[in-house]
């Protein structure tokens, strides 16, 4: 499979291994890319995937092991080195600089003395003719994230490489937008380069990729032809176990349910130069119903759910209503009180305080809600109270921790989320709104947040989840709403929703909308 | 006439050191570091400028010597927060701490010594034309150069190459690394460039502004210049204007107190400050321009994981 004109790969690895202190991110690493491939690397957040691919890039230098160029031993000790290799890559968090236009962004990965001016002329040129249109003069903070992502793609392309790596390139598009990543890779194989594709989307690669390695807990657990597997089989082979199936009942007589959270006319006028204004946003969550609300990234949900649980207080009070009682300009206390609850999509700052131990971030997001059985009189903590309550939400959600009561940074990314959501659903919040509750969390864990979720519903609350993955919106929804440039469309019911509908939605195309202009470029 | 042709000539010595400073200032913090040592540095070049005058007769070798000297003091800031990745802030501050006293050691045997002047420029035939004459073509030349590098600076930063990976270092170094940029060599070469700025400025307070050694001559003009960095939204032409702002409103205020204008001469003196960040954030309005411009990394170290 690997055979080509002069019979040597194009990249091979051979026993790379990075140690980051006790963790053994990458261990012995075995890896053939061919040309002319798109070889998928799979496996769960943690497994290992983006150590991988920095070592290849120059990134991160290995503790062990051998790479292998057109088959000779190489040492990658800086991105630039990788690039004149002929390795380009395009990455998962952007590289770009959001104060420059597209075309300086694109001249400062190019060597040459060329002038900007010329560059944006070839910079145009190439992106029509890969039908990624782009406009050179714009400013990348301006500009969305599949925008963004077309200018890592196309300043990747003019350095003419022969191995492209993506990590996670279609986390950020909406599903047309992912169909024409796809005819870009599948026009680039034709033309010879290998591509390494990074996903734990397992359609995707089922559909796109040659061949795939599958790492788990940093270890090779096996190669395959992904068209010859099934998504589940895949599965199996990245979590090592069987991840358990979402269930979600159906409910009955939703719509005479009483809406427990209701946004009337909510706008909001940028914050900062680069952020989106939210432009008169209604939307009713009733008792026993989840709504999702799907969304390219920073179309406006950050700033949705920072006006929603009171980080950024509203104007008109009005514009939350919790539980019948205007909140827009109530405190996030004070909507806590209320009986809503809300997890914040950054885990590390907003979710958690960093540094310290679980139990008392306990106590950091409930000392009001909760005060009589947390605070005792004088205002003295009753630690006994708060360590009970959290070995409570330990258990119910399965946390896996190192220390009986470890600090919040000592958890992986999974296990403290699972903790932040456990904290808020002890509560038992008759309004639950949750951004990104799964983000870097892996399968299995998923799947229990989700589930605990669909449960806090179908037990009388109203629960809001704002979410990039729309796997997972179809798992859990009733209803799913797409937010776009500030604005969001009506909630489809979920027995009238397809990906291609609420896609559409994604990319700005609802009747009523002005057709996105984007292309005009 | 007269009257007016020699305040204008005094606004400009009193603004030129200010330029010199911040526009150098200007560079290191577009690369995203930010050196609170400028004072430090420009007193050093003070020193080392009057130092070297005295003892070779020649102000020329003299600005040299200021430069080489702001260049030097410079570089042990870049080595600690570069190399070993120090707290920017916490090393500037004791950069300037440092040069305060040092200049003062090394000074003592300056202390009321003569010295000598850079001499105006004078070109016969020009520098006589009236008014004119003496404004563009009669005064030190570190007034010349000041207004050079500020127009090479600008041409730099925004029509070259290399200014627009310094810009885009400064936007993001993480992602300036991942594009396979030399960011340390970058800022090395920044921060050297600032700290020599620093030293032309600090040798033309003891080669031109008042030609001996005093203790403490700087007066706090190095954190003018920082500022005058901040309030311009790191924007070359800000800057100029800013520190002829403040150059101006300094020597007015001078003239009112002697005058005797019966307002608190602490008032008057507070002028300069005050008119100068009123003008510069007036002029920085638009939010948009200044985030375009602000460089995001500044003052972050990089360490690159490995």
């Amino acid at each position: 499979m690997s055979a080509n004109q002069d019979g040597t790969n194009l990249l091979e690895v051979r026993g790379l291994t990075k140690i980051f202190g006790t963790l053994t991110a990458c261990d012995h690493i075995d890896l053939d890319i061919a040309r002319g491939e798109i070889h998928a690397l799979l496996g769960e957040n943690g497994a290992g995937k983006s150590t991988l691919v920095k070592m290849l890039f120059g990134s991160l230098e290995p503790n062990a092991g051998e790479i292998f160029w057109n088959g000779q031993a190489v040492r990658i000790s800086s991105p630039g080195v990788a690039k004149k290799l002929g390795i380009g890559m395009v990455f998962q968090h952007f590289s770009l600089f959001e104060a420059l236009t597209a075309a300086e962004n694109i001249a400062l990965s190019l060597d040459d003395g060329s002038p900007i001016s010329s560059i944006a002329a070839k910079a145009r040129a190439l992106s029509f003719s890969y039908g990624l249109p782009l406009d050179p003069e714009s400013l990348v903070g301006d500009l969305s994230v599949g925008e963004r992502q077309r200018i890592e793609i196309i300043r990747c392309l003019l350095q003419t490489p022969q191995l492209i790596i993506l990590d996670e390139p279609t986390s950020v598009l909406t599903p047309q937008e992912a169909d024409k990543l796809f005819e870009t890779l599948e026009r680039l194989r034709s033309e010879g380069k290998s591509i390494l594709y990074i996903s734990h989307r397992l359609e995707e690669v089922k559909r796109i990729c040659d061949r795939a390695t599958v790492l788990r807990h940093g270890k090779v657990v096996g190669h395959c032809n992904p068209r010859e597997e099934t998504a589940s089989s895949l599965a199996r082979m990245m979590v090592g176990n069987e991840v358990q199936a979402v269930v979600r009942a159906p409910v009955e007589g939703i719509d005479k349910a009483q809406p427990l959270l209701e946004i009337r006319n909510l706008s909001r006028q940028p914050a900062t130069p680069f952020s989106i204004p939210l432009k008169g946003i209604n939307l009713n969550v009733r008792a026993g119903e989840v709504i999702g609300i799907a969304g390219v990234a920073g179309n406006g949900q950050g700033e949705f759910f920072e006006s929603v649980s009171g980080e950024v207080l509203q104007q008109d009070a009005a514009s939350v209503r919790i539980r019948g009682k205007d909140s827009g300009s109530l405190t996030i206390t004070g909507r806590r009180l209320l009986g809503a609850a809300f997890v914040p999509e950054e885990r590390l700052g907003h979710g958690a305080a960093p540094r310290m131990k679980l139990s008392e971030n306990l106590l950091l997001s409930r000392h009001a809600t909760d005060g009589k059985a947390f605070v005792g009189s004088g205002g003295m903590v009753k630690s006994a109270a708060i360590q009970a309550a959290s070995q409570r939400i330990i258990e119910a959600m399965d946390v896996r921790k190192s220390a009986p009561d470890p600090e919040a940074a000592a958890l992986s990314g999974g296990n403290l989320q699972k903790f932040i959501v456990g904290r808020e659903l002890d509560r038992r919040p008759s309004v639950m709104v949750v951004n990104q509750p799964t983000w870097g969390v892996d399968a299995g864990a998923a799947a229990h947040i989700r589930q605990a979720l669909i449960e806090l519903s179908r037990s009388g609350s109203a629960v809001l989840v704002i979410s990039q993955d729309l796997d997972e919106l179809f798992e859990i929804s009733d209803a799913i709403a797409v937010m776009h440039n500030g604005e969001l469309s009506k909630p489809i019911p979920i027995a009238e929703a397809t990906f291609e509908k609420v896609g559409l939605l994604m990319g700005g195309a609802e009747p009523g909308h002005a057709e996105h202009t984007l292309e005009t470029a | 006439m007269d009257i007016t042709v020699n305040i204008l000539l005094t606004i400009a010595t009193a603004a030129t050191p200010l330029l010199i400073a911040a526009i150098g200032e200007l560079v290191v913090e577009r690369s995203g570091v930010l050196n609170l040592g400028v004072e430090g540095m420009m007193i050093m070049g003070a020193v080392g400028g009057f130092g070297a005058t005295y003892l070779t007769g020649s102000p020329w070798i003299g600005l040299l010597a200021a430069i080489a000297m702001g260049a030097m003091f410079s570089l042990l800031f870049a080595v600690m927060t570069l190399s070993l990745a120090t707290n920017q802030v916490a090393t500037g501050l004791s950069l300037t701490l440092l040069g305060l006293g040092l200049s003062g050691m090394m000074g003592t045997s300056f202390v009321g010594q003569p010295g000598e002047r850079l001499p105006n420029l004078d070109i016969p035939g020009l520098t006589e034309i009236p008014v004119v004459g003496r404004l563009l073509f009669g005064q030190d030349p570190i007034f010349y150069i000041s207004i050079a590098l500020t127009a090479a600076v600008m041409w730099f930063l925004f029509k070259t190459r290399t200014g627009l990976t310094l810009r885009s270092i400064g936007d993001s170094h993480t992602s300036a690394h991942a594009l396979g940029i030399k960011v340390i060599r970058y800022r090395y070469l920044a921060v050297i460039f600032g700290g020599a700025c620093a030293g032309l400025a600090g040798g033309h307070l003891s080669l031109v502004y008042t030609p001996q050694w005093v203790e403490n001559m700087s007066a706090g003009r190095g954190w003018i210049a920082l500022a005058l960095v901040v309030f311009a939204s790191w924007r070359p032409w800000r800057v100029l204007a800013g520190a002829y702002i403040f150059g101006a409103v300094w020597i007015g205020q001078l003239h009112a107190q002697a005058f005797g204008i019966p307002v608190p001469s602490q008032f008057l003196s507070s002028l300069p400050y005050l008119a100068t960040v009123v003008v510069l954030v007036l002029i920085s309005r638009n939010k948009r321009l200044t985030m375009m411009n602000t460089p995001a990394s500044l003052g972050q170290p990089f360490v690159p994981d490995r």
